[in-house]
């Protein structure tokens, strides 16, 4: 398994390589910050027409990660659509690719603060939800324990190249790396995003396998 | 024509005579296009600006006259220094202004409303003009444009973007003159060619060269070491001449090898003779100090890199040391004019040999400056990335025909080659995004008006436009800070940066520092005692030996004896020859030994060092597929040489033309240097907005890296216009796969194997080199589980509930 495994709370949690989360107990998979029509938004605000395959990719991705997994639920925990003119972006192809991901399964939008309002996409639109005794919600808050995203996490390793997006979690609170395919990320050390979490906190790395690594005080 | 009274009065006045090439551009000045070659110290600027002042003499011309232009911002305030001179002395009725990235918002608005009558510009300011609406009004008098150091310019793509705006400004005013000056170059037709509004001749002018320089190696007690590129051996030798000499500059290849040499020149200085250090690195306010200071004739060295090769006057410079070998004739030949700028003094030029290989290297280099062979490598056509930049700035001007457009530019002679169906690319690529999944059909940034103009889709859009402006392209670089202090002593790349940890200390401004924190967009430094820095370098532009050169250098190879060499390297060469063989240009020698525990294959392709770096990367992908183990690769100038488990006992099959070619194109997908290269064509092409310090502090989380673009351009677009750009400057960039194609070509597969019992003097030096490469192919992957897993058992937590 490539994944890293851990118990947070009440939960047995996955890290998946690809930046998503597994839960088995609850065959729930949880991913974040997917960002749809990223491109989209930067055409129609500054004129600038960067590649438009970004939606494709994402989908892809969870494709994969559904088809692995076969989750009863799929949890989007917010900044799905980089804002609400994002879901137009999509495609024909897109959406129809998106309906055979959703059929048969539970399907959950929480709300994010790129995307605060339903879209007719199919799912349910929602503010968070619990799941045993943790709350999924888009920003972290002082109520814990909690899964968030929002902060698109990266993080990078000497002598290892680039950064990379992860993971951050302590005994209380996780925050799951951005999933969409043109997303930046804050850096682990920051103090916008260290701060929220205890001195002993750790950094779970993407890539070909999710990688543990703990992360500076 | 001759001279007015009042011109001829000034020149008597200050006791000087008309110089011949000066006469010949007043003679000539109606010409269409005219080029001057003259060294610096000529009266280069003079010659340009004088039939400008004639013209303007009388009073009679309302609005722009003559727009100068010079690839430095300084160079433009320098001229204007120089130009009041002749104007106040003679009281001519003459507006001079000059407009650059440091000019305000208010002069620069007055500027557009009443233009001067001269305007010192740089290529970027003026393409920034062409993109206003009011363009058509201040362009339409316009009678000259003074294009300096042309040969600087041509060398870049700022060259090609310049050449673009003339065009349009050609339209604007037509009849318009044009004038270059250049200081020596190997091909002055091709700058004339690229000069001239295509199919206009553009005749050339060469100004008397004055006297050969007096150029020589430096002759040192001790013997240069075999590897390394610091000259370090030499730095006694070199306190000794600039003892000797009223103002010597000292040139540096790299900034890096620049600031090594400056510190130690330092230690060894007991009598605190007054240098100091200007490279691009470093701090504007730093950089003006020196340049102020060496204007006031109170430095008696600088030592300095490329920044100080174009020709704004430093005063008395009375000698020139090269260290390094010059890797480029031309180069050199530019450098050594910088001294002396008293016309007709001989310039007076030393040359310091790193190692032993380049002692043979500036032998060659002074001869060929002997010979006045100069090098250069012919330049492809005009860059598509620019033109499209081009259609976008012409964009913000106003609505346009495509017809009209196609027509200017084919005018500039660097596109005059471009079919319609390449210029149609561009501006589809301007107008959709030119994507095979037509995504932007709502969204297009230029729509084509019910007269078939082409016009924005939102005004506003050419904010962003102007604010891309430009084909330089700043690396990501953050500013150095001692800590509580607030001047920045320089810069350092963002990626050098990343490597370093709390306490590595490293040079800037020729201090050691040592790393603190990273704060904002700032890399907090403390001073450090240490004698020598822990990480000796930062990045810096490796150049490659000319082509020019390693030929030169081949045909030494050959005689029988080295009279013009040292001892200690003529013997080293003797040595090779009875070990093993000399390399010959036309075949390539492949040596293969056995030394500590490993087997080595070092092959001599004499292809610069980026293509040899580049065949290391190739071969050695190879010898994995074939089961040789290799383990790690180093590059130099020269030759590549290889190490692993297994003897090579073959190297033919490695060297075959077309499995190197293959493998090429499969390797320069996933290569780094492509993804650097689509980075900078995609920002000027207008595909990705160039990364604004305030966007990467404000917009964090919103920015993300290019390096995502390419991967999924690679995957989803592959024959996208952008990824064909990337691939063509790649062939010619860092890669180089030209010099590995010239090898092959040269060597048609003749391969020399010379068996060895033991280490080739040549290949020696070449295991003490900097810079080399360990093959692995998940080595990224492993390297981090590796410290992931050690980290982790530090922090007591490798055993995590699994």
């Amino acid at each position: 398994m490539s994944a890293h495994v851990f118990s947070f709370a009440d939960l047995h949690l996955h890290a998946l390589p690809s930046g998503g989360l597994f839960i088995p107990d609850h065959k729930t998979l949880v991913v974040s910050d997917l960002h749809f029509g990223k491109s989209d938004r930067i055409a129609r605000r500054s004129g600038t027409l960067i590649p438009p395959y970004e939606n494709t990719e994402t989908l892809q991705k969870l494709d994969n990660d559904i088809a692995a997994h076969m989750p009863t639920s799929v949890i989007c925990l917010g900044d799905s659509f980089d804002d609400l003119a994002g879901a137009d972006a999509l495609d024909d192809t897109h959406r129809a690719t998106l309906t055979r991901l959703q059929a048969g399964r539970q399907w959950i939008w929480i709300e994010g603060n790129h995307d605060p309002g339903p879209v007719d996409l199919g799912g349910t639109h929602m503010a968070e939800v619990t799941i045993g005794t943790v709350a999924f919600r888009h920003i972290a808050s002082l109520d814990t324990p909690e899964v968030s995203g929002h902060y698109h996490p990266k993080l990078a390793l000497a002598g290892a190249g680039r950064a990379r997006a992860c993971f951050i979690y302590d005994k209380t609170r996780l925050i799951l790396p951005a999933y969409g395919t043109y997303t930046g990320g804050l850096s682990a050390h920051h103090p916008d995003l260290r701060s929220l979490f205890a001195p002993h906190a750790i950094a779970v790395m993407t890539g070909r396998k999710a990688i543990p690594v703990p992360l500076k005080r | 024509m001759t001279l007015p009274q009042t011109f001829t009065d000034w020149f008597a006045h200050r006791g000087w005579t008309i110089h011949p090439h000066q006469q010949e551009m007043l003679d000539r000045k109606d010409l269409p296009a005219l080029l001057l070659i003259a060294p610096t110290g000529g009266g280069k600027t003079l010659a340009g600006f004088l039939p400008t002042l004639t013209e303007l003499a009388d009073g009679q011309h309302k609005g722009l006259h003559t727009l100068y232009v010079s690839p430095l911002k300084a160079l433009a305030a320098d001229i204007k220094r120089n130009l009041r001179t002749p104007v106040e002395d003679m009281d001519l009725p003459i507006r001079i202004e000059d407009r650059t990235g440091d000019t305000s918002a208010t002069q620069k608005r007055r500027q557009r409303a009443d233009p001067p009558h001269i305007l010192l510009t740089t290529p970027e300011s003026l393409a920034l003009l062409t993109s206003y609406e009011d363009a058509p009004r201040m362009f339409k008098g316009l009678q000259r444009v003074i294009i300096d150091e042309i040969h600087a310019l041509s060398e870049s793509k700022r060259g090609d973007q310049l050449m673009l705006a003339l065009s349009r400004l050609d339209a604007l005013a037509p009849g318009l003159r044009r004038v270059g000056l250049s200081a020596t170059v190997e091909n002055p037709q091709a700058i004339a060619a690229e000069l001239a509004r295509h199919p206009d001749t553009c005749p050339i002018l060469q100004a008397d060269p004055g006297p050969d320089p007096d150029i020589q190696m430096l002759v040192t007690d001790e013997q240069p070491p075999w590897s390394g590129g610091g000259g370090k051996y030499a730095i006694p030798a070199v306190l000794e001449q600039v003892r000797q000499h009223k103002t010597t500059l000292i040139f540096h290849n790299t900034r890096a090898q620049a600031e090594i040499f400056f510190h130690n020149l330092w230690l060894a200085n007991e009598d605190a003779l007054p240098i100091g250090i200007h490279h691009g690195s470093l701090d504007r306010a730093q950089r003006l100090k020196v340049e102020a200071a060496m204007i006031a004739g109170s430095l008696k060295a600088i030592v300095c890199t490329g920044t100080l090769d174009l020709g704004i006057d430093w005063g008395d410079v009375d000698l020139i040391i090269q260290v390094g070998a010059p890797k480029n004739v031309k180069r050199l030949v530019q450098r050594i004019g910088r001294a002396n700028h008293r016309y007709n003094a001989p310039s007076k030029a030393l040359l310091v040999p790193a190692n032993r290989f380049e002692v043979v290297e500036c032998v060659a280099a002074l001869e060929a400056v002997k010979d006045y062979d100069l090098d250069g490598d012919p330049k492809g056509p005009g860059p598509r990335d620019v033109l499209c930049q081009h259609i976008l700035i012409r964009a913000c001007a106003g609505p346009f025909h495509a017809d009209d457009l196609y027509a200017e530019v084919t005018s500039a002679g660097a596109y005059m080659g471009l079919d319609r169906a390449e210029f149609d690319d561009c501006l589809d690529f301007c107008a959709t995004g030119g994507y095979a999944l037509k995504a932007y059909d709502k969204w297009k940034r230029l729509l084509q008006t019910a007269d078939g103009k082409w016009q924005l889709r939102d005004p506003r859009t050419s904010r962003n436009i102007r604010m891309n402006i430009g084909t330089i392209q700043d690396t990501d670089t953050l500013k150095v800070r001692m800590k509580g202090n607030f001047k920045p002593l320089g810069e350092i790349e963002e990626a050098f940066a990343a490597t370093l940890t709390p306490g590595d200390t490293f040079l800037i401004g020729g201090q050691i520092v040592r790393y603190d924190s990273m704060r904002e967009l700032s890399v907090q430094v403390t001073r450090d005692a240490a004698k020598t820095p822990k990480i000796a370098t930062f990045m810096g532009t490796k150049f490659a030996t000319s082509t020019q050169l390693q030929h030169r250098i081949l045909r030494m190879f050959q005689q029988d004896k080295w009279p013009e060499l040292p001892v200690h390297t003529a013997e080293w060469l003797d040595l090779q020859r009875e070990i093993s063989k000399l390399p010959q240009g036309d075949r390539i020698l492949a040596e293969t030994f056995g030394f500590d525990q490993r087997e080595y294959l070092c092959l001599y392709g004499f292809a610069g060092r980026n293509a040899q770096q580049t065949l290391g990367l190739l071969i050695t992908k190879r010898m994995e597929d074939i089961g040789l183990d290799p383990l790690g690769f180093v590059a130099t100038d020269y030759a590549t040489l290889f190490w692993g488990l297994n003897p090579v006992t073959d190297p033919m099959p490695l060297l075959e033309p077309e499995t190197i070619k293959d493998g090429f194109e499969h390797w320069l997908s996933g290569n780094a240097v492509m993804k650097k290269t689509f980075r900078a064509s995609a920002t000027i092409a207008g595909l990705i907005e160039r990364n604004l310090p305030q966007a990467r502090k404000s917009g964090r989380q919103a920015t993300f890296s290019s390096d995502i673009l390419y991967d999924t351009l690679s995957k989803y677009d592959p024959d996208h216009l952008i990824l064909q750009i990337t691939r063509e400057e790649a062939l010619r960039g860092l890669v180089d796969f030209g010099r590995i194609t010239e090898m092959l070509d040269r060597t048609q597969g003749r391969i020399d194997h010379v068996k060895l019992t033991r280490i080739s003097p040549l290949a020696a030096p070449m295991l003490l080199e900097r810079g080399k490469v360990a093959v692995a192919g998940n080595a990224r992957d492993r390297i981090m589980e590796e410290t992931a897993a050690l980290l982790m058992e530090n922090a007591g937590l490798s055993q995590l509930p699994q």
